[in-house]
């Protein structure tokens, strides 16, 4: 293992000069050049403001040196336009759970949002919530994102991370791991810790679904891991439980991206899919445009979403925004109502994670009987009409 | 502008199978397919040459010997030329690794622009084209949906979110993953494929792109798979049966048992 400067990030500050102990830095034609003589002691890299030092053959295969130290577990609570996403109280429940095992502490971390919504995090189980209440992080941009959780982590040390597989978190988690040469493990469904090694035991589905896959990261800490929203299970609320926010302000949150503006659809579309509690999707068996509207009033009746197979989107029915499995949405609600859905692998991939499937088929060996837990053999045109007219 | 795209050869998933007896991958006869996200980053690149002819597509894999055919399939789309990052030293990459080594042959080859697939299709995993950004030290946008404008130096982009989109600007060097409404892929011509034939593909190993030894492959990487199985499905299965009305009535039994409608 050795340390090296980036010399194309390098700004001939001499910062690091200063912080070595060993006298082991230089300067060669304005960049710090480390030297031989260098123990690792890695006090250059935390002094340096532009992050050009790096630690390089230090392999993964080999315990990192300060293992020990990491403890606790951390969740990145999400917020988006103003308000906890649900994700985030899903994951202070899994956190919860996770940090009761292990005997450590809860903390969260929370950007752009406020008291309140930090509040709401202790109240759901979080001890400590590390609050960035500056509005410039209302929106979400990777750059400050990863620079600010980076920072809490190297700062705090946490074993175990979380996050949501959420469009947010999916663009700046992987950056935070690749900074800090951290296991990374996407779209968690269950998530457990073995007590003996401390090992967080990570299961994700891969090959669109077909197989399950046990992750761990046994040499590195922390260990990262996103989970899908709707996954895990909400802890209990307890509007009296006491916790610590820590309010911080960061000197700057530049980036080299620039949110211009923010679009919320308005369409119906937008009813966000992973969010609802029950979704009724329709597929190529509802014939044409007239019985995909079945679907569409049936679901507006229960108050939930419209979901779509490929072919249903590709026949035009509806639009690609609707579209449940591998190149869809990944969707997991309370109840969802597959109607005229065959059940390729697919579709089962987005929503088999659902807690009730209703699938309505009229050929008995379809596929999405395998994963429904309601079996009803039957014409979906006749059965939503009925259900319409008692509704 | 100099584009690279990385593009990875994935087991066309939907044609893999369990074998129920030894709940392994069935993958024998399996087709292997360009990952088809990463056909809509070809695609995203080949549009930007097409309005300014004096751009370079470059195709970049990571892979066994025999992904040499997705570059192929990528030349014959009318990417420029193709880079192949094969070595047993590769053997093992997880996400991490994978990024690390992409980004260092992405540093040789030299860019201003890097499209990735939103993910691919075998792992899933959506994290190689920030990871890789985080290595270069570049901005990355994730889940572009469309390309507004590319003026000197800056561009302004569409990003898919949850709940709608984003309109963003950023400086280039850029790397951005792309979602499937971002465009459709063109086919192949007869001149491309020509030219897939005859090209001279790179084959760098790690040396080529002077990648540290223990931060490649197996030993770059901080995850581990350590074991596979086939999902479980745990439902407790219940058969509605009857006449139309009848079962329109037992579903809406359930559904109010499951509070999903008021009772009444
Ligand atoms: C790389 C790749 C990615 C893909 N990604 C996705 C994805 O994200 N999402 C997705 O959905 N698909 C996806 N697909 C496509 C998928 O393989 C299937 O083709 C698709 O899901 C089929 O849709 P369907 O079930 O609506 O249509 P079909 O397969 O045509 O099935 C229609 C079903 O309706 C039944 N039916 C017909 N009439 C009636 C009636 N009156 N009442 C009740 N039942 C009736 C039939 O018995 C049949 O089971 C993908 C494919 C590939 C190769
Ligand atoms: N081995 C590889 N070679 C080239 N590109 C890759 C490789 N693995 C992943 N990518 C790129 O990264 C994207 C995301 O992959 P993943 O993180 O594996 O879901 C893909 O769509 C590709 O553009």
């Amino acid at each position: 293992m050795r340390l090296f400067v980036n010399a194309d990030e390098c700004i001939g500050c001499e910062t690091c000069l200063a912080a070595c102990p060993y006298a082991a830095i230089v300067m060669k034609d304005d960049k710090a050049v480390i030297l031989e003589v260098c123990q690792v002691c890695r006090s250059c890299i935390s002094s340096c403001p532009v992050e050009a030092i790096l630690v390089s053959g230090e392999s993964m295969q080999e315990k990192q040196p300060d293992f020990d130290s990491y403890q606790g577990v951390m969740v990145f609570a999400e917020q988006r336009h103003g308000s906890l996403a649900q994700v985030a109280i899903e994951l202070i429940g899994a956190g919860r759970h996770l940090a009761d095992k292990l005997g450590v502490c809860l903390t969260a971390a929370i950007f752009g949002a406020g008291q309140a919504e930090a509040e709401e995090l202790i109240k759901w189980g979080a001890e400590k919530v590390y609050l960035y209440d500056s509005p410039e992080l209302k929106e979400f941009n990777d750059e400050p994102y990863t620079n600010l959780l980076s920072g809490l982590i190297r700062e705090h040390k946490p074993e175990i991370v979380l996050a949501g597989a959420t469009a947010v978190g999916r663009s700046f988690v992987p950056r935070v791991a690749a900074r800090l040469s951290a296991g990374l493990t996407a779209d968690c469904t269950s998530l457990d810790v073995d007590l003996q090694t401390r090992n967080f035991l990570q299961v994700r589905p891969a090959f669109g679904g077909n197989i399950m896959a046990t992750i761990l990261c046994p040499n590195r800490r922390p260990q990262i891991a996103t989970v899908r929203p709707r996954v895990m299970k909400k802890g209990t609320y307890d509007p009296g439980r006491k916790g610590e926010i820590v309010l911080l302000k960061a000197p700057n949150y530049d980036s080299r991206t620039r949110v211009l503006e923010s679009v919320k659809e308005a369409s119906e579309a937008a009813v966000n899919l992973q969010e609802v509690d029950v979704i009724v999707s329709g597929g190529r068996g509802m014939g044409g445009p007239e019985g995909f509207k079945l679907v569409e009033q049936l679901a507006k009746l229960l108050g939930g979403g419209v979901g779509a197979s490929r072919a249903a989107v590709e026949e035009g029915w509806t639009t690609y925004s609707h579209q449940v499995g591998q190149t869809g949405k990944t969707v997991c609600p309370k109840i969802y109502i597959a109607c005229g859905i065959s059940g390729a692998i697919q579709h089962a991939v987005g929503m088999q994670s659902s807690d009730v499937i209703i699938a309505i088929n009229k050929n008995a060996d379809a596929p999405i009987f395998n994963v429904a837990s309601h079996r009803v053999v039957a014409d979906a045109r006749e059965i939503l009409s009925a259900l319409i007219r008692k509704l | 502008m100099k584009i690279i795209v990385c593009i990875k050869q994935v087991p066309d998933t939907s044609e893999v199978r369990i074998n129920p007896e030894t709940n392994t991958l069935i993958r024998e006869g399996v087709p292997s397919i360009i990952n088809p996200y990463d056909l809509h980053a070809i695609e995203a690149a080949l549009q930007i040459k097409d309005q300014d002819p004096a751009s370079t597509v470059t195709a970049l894999t990571m892979g066994p010997p025999h992904a040499e055919v997705a570059l192929r399939d990528a030349i014959a789309l009318g990417v420029d030329d193709a880079a192949l990052l094969t070595d047993r030293a590769f053997a093992g990459s997880d996400t991490w690794a994978t990024a690390y080594a992409l980004a260092k042959a992405a540093e040789k080859i030299g860019f201003d622009m890097i499209f990735c697939g939103k993910q691919a299709i075998d792992g899933d995993t959506a994290q190689v084209g920030p990871e890789m950004a985080e290595f270069l030290n570049i901005p990355h946008i994730a889940y572009v949906k469309k390309i507004e404008k590319i003026e000197t130096g800056k561009i302004t982009v569409h990003r898919l979110m949850d709940d709608g989109y984003d309109v963003l600007e950023s400086s280039l060097p850029l790397l951005m993953t792309v979602v499937k409404e971002l465009n459709t892929p063109r086919l192949p011509s007869i001149k491309g494929k020509m030219r897939a034939k005859k090209i001279e593909i790179r084959k760098w190993t790690r040396q080529d792109i002077g990648a540290e030894d223990s931060l490649t492959g197996l030993n770059g990487s901080p995850t581990r798979v350590s074991n596979i199985f086939a999902p479980v499905i745990k439902k407790e299965r219940k058969t509605i049966t009857g006449t139309p009305d009848e079962m329109a009535a037992q579903i809406l039994d359930e559904l109010k048992a499951l509070h999903c409608i008021q009772p009444g």
